[in-house]
Order: structure tokens, then C-alpha cells, then sequence
């Protein structure tokens, strides 16, 4: 068997290493996947004793080889091997300028988010095909074009963490049912950018990921059904992930310089430390949503908070602080509708719910809709 | 990213009034071609583009069924003449916005006709729906 997880924790590494012996990014990048294909193929019967020893060297002659039928980069030839490898340290501002490069702002969204499963993750571009639902020959496409993209960009270059962090946060959010589990992914790449920089949103990202996570058991009922907070089995929970994401998030809370995501992270933190959905702290949660409406400004962010002034101040305040979010909102009138039944006003919510499910973004949510407004319709039918 | 269905109708009820022209047929063969050949490359360059998902184009002898009750063989009805409401074909797209999906569904509405001129055709673009993001609170 070939550990596939070394693999993939390798590859930052190892790309890193054949771009400081002189290789541009896009070709060692290409030489490190054809290494990780011939170690999935020979591994099994010929197991390397040193494992990063043996990528190095077989993508490094896997980029002289490319290097070579490539006679407009015949130059490469002359490049030498055997440089001294990189420290520890040296290593780390690698993996950390390849997380830079694969989310360049260069990059639209979905290219930065296939070129960091690939370069950084190791993940192959089949398996990230797979994942977001798309031919293999598109999500080459979509590869080589990022990496044409970023050709220019010196690999030493300083990048932004909050680029970086956008692309996880979409790898997470978005995690589709491939084969793939797109959201352990996230939380592996973003672990791993933790340890490369003390960034405090980083930790903040990293703990607003182990805080959902943990719920994702309870998420889903029987046939993919959405089950919505309020419902959701509670010890089902992963406590475990729950008081890491809670550790790492108070450690980063306690530097003191506030960001949209410790903020997010600390809403989820008071969601996993209720028992019961009455014994929340709404309070505090319409706290942390005035600090992400002053961070960012977000509609979203408004919206929300309105849901979460209705729990804390009851329903007549969350109607209000709703009067003051745009109507054309996704998920407006979802919020409207929860806000309106919990006052009372069953026909108004019925409707809201009708409207919510029409206008809804995914099945699993215009179905739970569907369910809301159909509840609400029989019961007015008495 | 967001998937898109961009339907290609023969003539749909709910449709805009279409830009009229001649029937395929009644084309010469180059202009048949060109409109063929049109479809091929955009297709193409959108899977260099890596936006491209899938395509595929429909009979029109389209039918219509429907359970009749238990043990008896479900109804059926049509085909139907062109002018009913029926599907030609479509492509699936996989794009960063609305608005790309728009823009594309335009380009491939400017397809040449007769004359080598656009035939200025209504496409319809529908999002798909997802899966459910993780973070919703």
C-alpha cells in the first residue's frame, strides 16, 4: 500500500525544493505529479526508505527530461543537481509561497481553488474533476491556464494570507460528495498553512472549520435531508473537533487583533457550546455579528444578525433589524419567513416560505422550505 | 463556481418572440456547416476555457407519458410538429458568475445562419442547484 496521505504532504515540499534548483513553478509542479504517479505505481513492491529523497529525485529527472524535449529550454540542462536541501525553515516559506502563487489574485476563484487542491494538495486533477463535477479535460484546462496565469510571478514573491484564506474557505464551503471530501481537505491545507505562518486569521479559519465540521454528522437526515440547527442531534457532535477548534480559536482570539473569520469562528463556538438551542447564548452571538457587520460590512452578515436579534430580543426586534437588510438577499425570505412564523403570523410565513423555496440555491434547502411552508399550510387548514 | 443549463429550444411557449428565419433546411449546405462547425469550436473553447461540462443535442420526436394505473402501460402522446414546445438540445457550463453565463449564452445565440449573419437565437440559461454550503450561520 502507498500512503497517500505522505504523498500528499509531500508535494508542497517537494515543488518547493525543484523551484530553489531553478525549475519554474508550472514545470516542477508538472514533474512532482508525474513523480507522485510513479510512486503510486512502483511503491507498492519497491517501498523507498527515504520517501521525500525518493520524490525529489524522480521529479527532478522527470523535469530534466521535460526540460530537455523542450529545446527552447535547453538552458535547463546546465541546471546542477545536488544543491544542499533546504532547512526546516526554508521548507515552511516554500509550502507558504506556493499557498501565495496557487491563489494569486491573478487567479479567478475557481482556478486558484483547482491549482491549490493540485499543487498543494497533491490531489490529482482527475480526483479534483471529480470533486467539483466537471469533465477531466475541463479541469485541465482550467489547471494549465492558471498556471500560464501565474508563469510570471516570481515564486519569492510576497503574497497576501487573505487571498490564501478565500480559496480554503471556497474549498470548505463548497465541498461537494466526490470521492474526494473536499471539506477534511480544506482543513488539512489550512492546518497546514497554520503551521507555516501564526497569521491570527488563519487560526481563525482553522477553528471556524473544526467548528462545522464537528456538526456535519448531524447535518444531513435520511436521504440527504437538510436538518436545520435547532434539530440537529447535538451528541452526534464531535466533541473533539470541538474543543480543538475552540482551543485554537481562544489562542488566536487572545492576540487581540480581530478578524472576519475568528469572528465567525466565535458565533460557531457558542452554537457547539449550547446543549439545546434555548440554551444558546443569542446574546453574545448578536455581539459577534455587530463585530462582523463592522469588519466587513456583509449583507450576509446582516441578515444573520437579524435572525439572531429575533432569538435574543424576541421576534418583533429581529423583524426590525430585518427592515433595515436588502429584500433581494439570498435567503431573505427564508429569514423573513422563520422571524414571522416565531411572531405568530402563520399565513405570512407560509407564504414567505413558498417564496423562500422558489428562490432557494440548492435542493437540499428548497426541500426543507417546501417542508416549512407545507407545515404551515396544513395547520392553517386546521 | 456555478453550473448553468443553457436550453436550446426548437419553440417554446414561454419564449420571447423568436428573430424568424428560414428553417435549416431550406440553408445551403455551407451555411449548414458554418452553423455546425459554430457550435463544435464553442464547445471546444470552452473546455480550453475550463468552463465546459457537457452538451448534447435532442431528437425532436419527442413524446409524452404518464402512469395510467396499476398493471396498465403508461399513456403516451405525441410526437409533435416542431412549432410545440420541445427542447433541441444543451450545453451545461460550469462558470465563476451569472454574468459569464449570460455572456456565453449570447455568444452561442450569434451562431451564423444564412448569409453567414447570426440567426439570433433565444437561448435559456438556468442554474443549476447545488449542494449546500457547510457554513450557513
Amino acid at each position: 500500500m502507498v500512503d497517500e496521505a505522505l504523498l500528499r504532504t509531500l508535494t508542497p515540499t517537494v515543488i518547493g525544493i525543484l523551484v530553489r534548483r531553478g525549475a519554474d513553478f508550472a514545470a516542477a509542479e508538472d514533474a512532482v505529479q508525474d513523480a507522485l504517479v510513479e510512486a503510486v505505481r512502483v511503491w507498492p513492491d519497491d517501498p523507498p526508505k527515504d520517501a521525500k529523497g525518493w520524490l525529489v529525485t524522480v521529479a527532478w529527472r522527470k523535469f530534466l527530461d521535460g526540460a530537455r524535449a523542450d529545446t527552447s529550454r535547453r538552458h535547463r540542462e546546465a541546471l546542477v543537481e545536488g544543491e544542499p536541501e533546504p532547512g526546516p525553515g526554508e521548507v515552511a516559506d516554500d509550502t507558504l509561497q506556493l499557498y501565495f502563487l496557487c491563489a494569486h489574485p491573478s487567479l479567478t476563484p475557481a482556478s486558484a481553488v483547482a491549482l491549490t487542491l493540485r499543487a498543494v494538495g497533491g490531489l490529482t486533477t482527475r480526483q479534483i474533476a471529480q470533486a467539483y463535477l466537471v469533465p477531466e479535460a475541463t479541469m485541465a484546462q482550467r489547471i494549465s491556464r492558471a498556471k500560464r496565469t501565474v508563469s510570471g510571478v516570481r515564486f519569492d514573491q510576497p503574497g497576501d494570507v487573505a487571498t490564501v484564506l478565500r480559496v480554503l474557505y471556497l474549498v470548505f464551503n463548497e465541498g461537494y460528495s466526490g470521492d474526494v471530501d473536499l471539506a477534511a481537505e480544506a482543513i488539512r491545507l489550512t492546518r497546514q498553512l497554520a503551521i507555516t505562518t501564526s497569521h491570527e486569521e488563519v487560526a481563525g479559519l482553522l477553528a471556524l472549520m473544526l467548528l462545522h465540521h464537528a456538526r456535519r454528522p448531524s447535518r444531513t437526515g435520511p436521504g440527504g435531508r437538510l436538518v436545520p440547527l435547532a434539530e440537529q442531534d447535538r451528541g452526534r457532535w464531535d466533541a473533539g473537533l470541538i474543543a480543538e477548534g475552540v482551543d485554537v480559536l481562544q489562542a488566536a482570539l487572545a492576540r487581540d487583533r480581530l478578524g472576519e473569520f475568528q469572528a465567525q469562528a466565535a458565533i460557531a463556538a457558542l452554537h457547539a457550546d449550547a446543549a439545546t438551542v434555548e440554551e444558546t447564548d443569542w446574546v453574545q452571538i448578536v455581539e459577534w455579528y455587530d463585530e462582523l457587520v463592522r469588519l466587513t460590512g456583509s449583507p450576509v452578515a446582516r441578515l444573520n444578525r437579524a435572525v439572531a436579534v429575533g432569538q435574543a430580543d424576541g421576534p418583533p426586534a429581529g423583524l426590525a433589524a430585518l427592515a433595515d437588510v436588502d429584500p433581494a438577499l439570498p435567503r431573505y425570505a427564508a429569514a423573513a419567513a422563520y422571524l414571522r412564523e416565531r411572531n405568530g403570523e402563520h399565513r405570512a410565513a407560509a407564504r414567505l416560505y413558498a417564496e423562500a423555496a422558489r428562490s432557494a440555491p440548492n435542493l437540499p434547502e428548497r426541500d426543507h422550505l417546501t417542508r416549512q411552508a407545507a407545515r404551515l399550510n396544513a395547520q392553517l387548514r386546521g | 463556481m456555478a453550473k448553468y443549463l443553457l436550453l436550446k429550444h426548437y419553440r417554446s411557449a414561454s419564449q420571447p418572440a423568436p428573430i424568424t428565419c428560414e428553417p435549416m433546411d431550406q440553408w445551403t449546405p455551407e451555411e449548414v456547416s458554418a452553423h455546425i462547425q459554430y457550435m463544435v469550436d464553442f464547445a471546444k473553447r470552452l473546455e480550453g476555457t475550463g468552463e465546459f461540462v457537457d452538451e448534447n443535442a435532442l431528437s425532436p420526436d419527442g413524446t409524452w407519458v404518464r402512469y395510467d394505473g396499476d398493471g396498465r402501460p403508461p399513456v403516451t402522446d405525441g410526437p409533435f410538429a416542431e412549432t410545440k414546445d420541445l427542447i433541441a438540445g444543451w450545453m451545461i457550463i460550469d462558470v465563476d458568475s451569472y454574468e459569464r453565463a449570460v455572456e456565453l449564452a449570447g455568444e452561442l445565440s450569434a451562431a451564423p445562419g444564412q448569409g453567414g449573419k447570426p440567426v439570433y437565437e433565444w437561448l435559456e440559461v438556468r442554474p443549476f442547484l447545488s449542494a449546500p454550503p457547510t457554513i450557513t450561520e
